[in-house]
């Protein structure tokens, strides 16, 4: 039962979280697009002038934008291409009756929680170093030539770590919906003959459907802006190999003080992003009803 | 002999996913264990596993040579009270939301999950250059501010999809009564909102002491939470790894433990209840 009263009170009460976003979204965005027409470097004051659309030629005619767009891609394409199977495998075993399921599932979801910053460390350092890491100790004593991860396949090794800390997310809410699934249907097609092949295809995997939709959103969110891990373990090279969008606007801007050509990057991973976006709504208003 | 098939069957299980759940977790128990180690051990060939001296001293040297404290306490201030600002925000946003939902509340929830599909890269340079000119870099005031605002859509739809499962003829019956607005939200809808609003809180305290990219560009010495002091351990000088193991260490676990406590709320917490 709303009234004019309540409707009245529910403007008011909507309308610090609508203003603070609004002005979030809005103030900086317009500012991006606005210092993207300029010729603005933060080591020459003063000389700002209007230059068109000039940045943007240079930001998307430069060698290194479609380096790191293709390193985006991969990134996000990669994560979550294993995250999603794994995490199809990890569920469907964590399903199973064992001992000490609930600890195991405590071991498999901790990555999680590790900050980014921590984690890049300790897989670059303690883990892939070719000369203390564990890996290397691992390949010394297989008689091996250990293998220096950052420096010979990069791109794969940061890829590896973020899948690491994102496998947990895509097992755990993908082992919540298949606890959901009716154990009378599998049984009965178990009767009716169906192979445990078949019981995956045409059971299992449509009932996860939608908890991989949501997997794929979320994660796809975070995924875009991946910028911890890239400056911790390789600050975006050898090169530009491990530079995506995100890190190589952070480079252009605050470490070239390029603020014009920095702005205009900013302008094209916010357009990207939106064309990725837009494709997920989609997704999500066929499969998730609020 | 069906009995004893299962539990082969089960053996087998077991030994697999515990194989399985002990290679994921080992990176976090080989930082603990190194940082109860000396640095010279820690950088041993073999490797050492347990049979090593145990010490402490990484502990208190990580203390000594840069304020750990200030940091973990930046961490604390900054996740918690972004969390608190965001919750003080998001209930009345979510109380109109879920109560008195109008033709357009669906499209104002869908417009606030979209603003998290901004990426932060594309507004990082106004906002660097404000804070530079409002004297906000290197302040926990201004990483208080971004970060509510960053997790502020993510709070409002937690709640919501908590508020929606309360019965609003409790919040009518309470407004017949006379109970104003502030009456209704206080000490009508909050009470019976508690185990959702604390999860909101918990979860957006895990989201806001992980994240690395505002901290990271925000912050130098005096506002670094605990993500921006680990990427301190980057340089070459730092490189110490049984002190990068212990900082590590301490950043990670209290985190870790309230990830565990909360693990059934992260899933309905982080996809709005979608999957059940």
């Amino acid at each position: 039962m709303a009234t004019a009263h309540s409707r009245a009170a529910a403007r008011l009460t909507m309308s610090p979280a609508v203003i603070l976003l609004l002005g979030w979204m809005l103030i900086p965005l317009v500012m991006t697009l606005y210092f993207s027409f300029l010729r603005y470097n933060l080591l020459m004051p003063g000389t700002e002038e209007f230059i068109g659309t000039l940045n943007y030629q240079y930001f998307l005619t430069d060698p290194a934008f479609f380096a790191a767009l293709g390193n985006t891609l991969a990134l996000v394409g990669g994560v979550l291409a294993l995250t999603i199977a794994g995490g199809i495998g990890l569920a469907l075993l964590l399903d199973q009756p064992f001992w000490g399921r609930g600890i195991v599932r405590l071991l498999v979801i901790a990555p999680f929680f590790v900050m980014p910053t921590v984690s890049a460390l300790v897989w670059k350092n303690m883990l892939m170093n070719p000369v203390n890491g564990l890996f290397a100790a691992i390949a010394k004593g297989l008689g091996l030539q250990p293998f220096d991860f950052l420096a010979e396949a990069p791109l794969s090794s940061i890829i590896l770590i973020v899948t690491w800390q994102w496998l947990p997310f895509a097992t755990l809410i993908l082992l919540t919906a298949l606890q959901s699934l009716d154990r009378e249907r599998l049984e009965a097609a178990e009767m009716d003959g169906a192979g445990a092949l078949d019981r995956f295809i045409h059971i299992i995997m449509p009932h996860l459907a939608r908890a991989m939709t949501v997997v794929t959103l979320i994660q796809t969110i975070f995924l875009l802006s991946v910028f911890a891990e890239i400056l911790v373990t390789t600050n975006g090279g050898p090169g530009t190999a491990t530079t995506n969008i995100t890190y190589l606007v952070y480079a252009q801007s605050l470490l070239q003080f390029d603020v014009g050509g920095g702005s205009a990057g900013g302008i094209v991973a916010v357009v990207l992003a939106n064309i990725v976006a837009v494709f997920l709504m989609r997704m999500i208003g066929r499969n998730l009803d609020i | 002999m069906a009995r004893a098939a299962t539990n082969r069957r089960k053996l087998a299980v077991t030994l697999i996913a515990w194989t399985i759940g002990i290679v994921i977790f080992f990176p976090i128990l080989w930082t603990a264990l190194t940082s109860f180690k000396t640095e010279a051990e820690a950088v041993a060939t073999p490797p050492t596993f347990l049979a090593f001296h145990w010490t402490l001293e990484n502990y208190s040297e990580v203390q000594q040579r840069s304020d750990y404290f200030l940091h973990f306490w930046n961490s604390i201030v900054i996740s918690v009270g972004s969390t608190l600002l965001g919750l003080l925000v998001a209930v009345p946003a979510a109380w109109s939301m879920a109560f008195v939902p109008g033709k357009r509340t669906r499209d104002v929830l869908m417009w606030m999950l979209s603003t998290k599909m901004l990426p932060p890269v594309g507004v990082l340079i106004p906002i660097y250059l404000l804070f530079r000119d409002f004297g906000l870099l290197d302040s926990r005031v201004g990483l208080v501010i971004v970060l509510t605002l960053i997790n502020l859509p993510i709070i409002v739809w937690m709640l919501f999809t908590y508020f929606r499962e309360i019965p609003g003829e409790i919040l009518e019956a309470a407004r017949m009564d006379g109970a104003g607005l502030k009456e209704e939200i206080l000490f009508v809808l909050l009470p019976m909102a508690v185990p959702g609003i604390a999860s909101t809180l918990l979860l957006n305290v895990i989201l806001a002491w992980n994240e690395a990219f505002w901290t990271l560009n925000l912050s130098a010495s005096q506002s670094a939470p605990l993500t921006a002091f680990i990427a301190s351990y980057s340089s070459p000088e730092g490189l110490f790894y049984a002190k990068l193991s212990a900082a590590s260490t301490m950043a990670v676990a209290p985190i870790l433990v309230l990830g565990w406590f909360s693990q059934k709320q992260l899933v309905r917490g982080l996809t709005f209840g979608a999957v059940k």
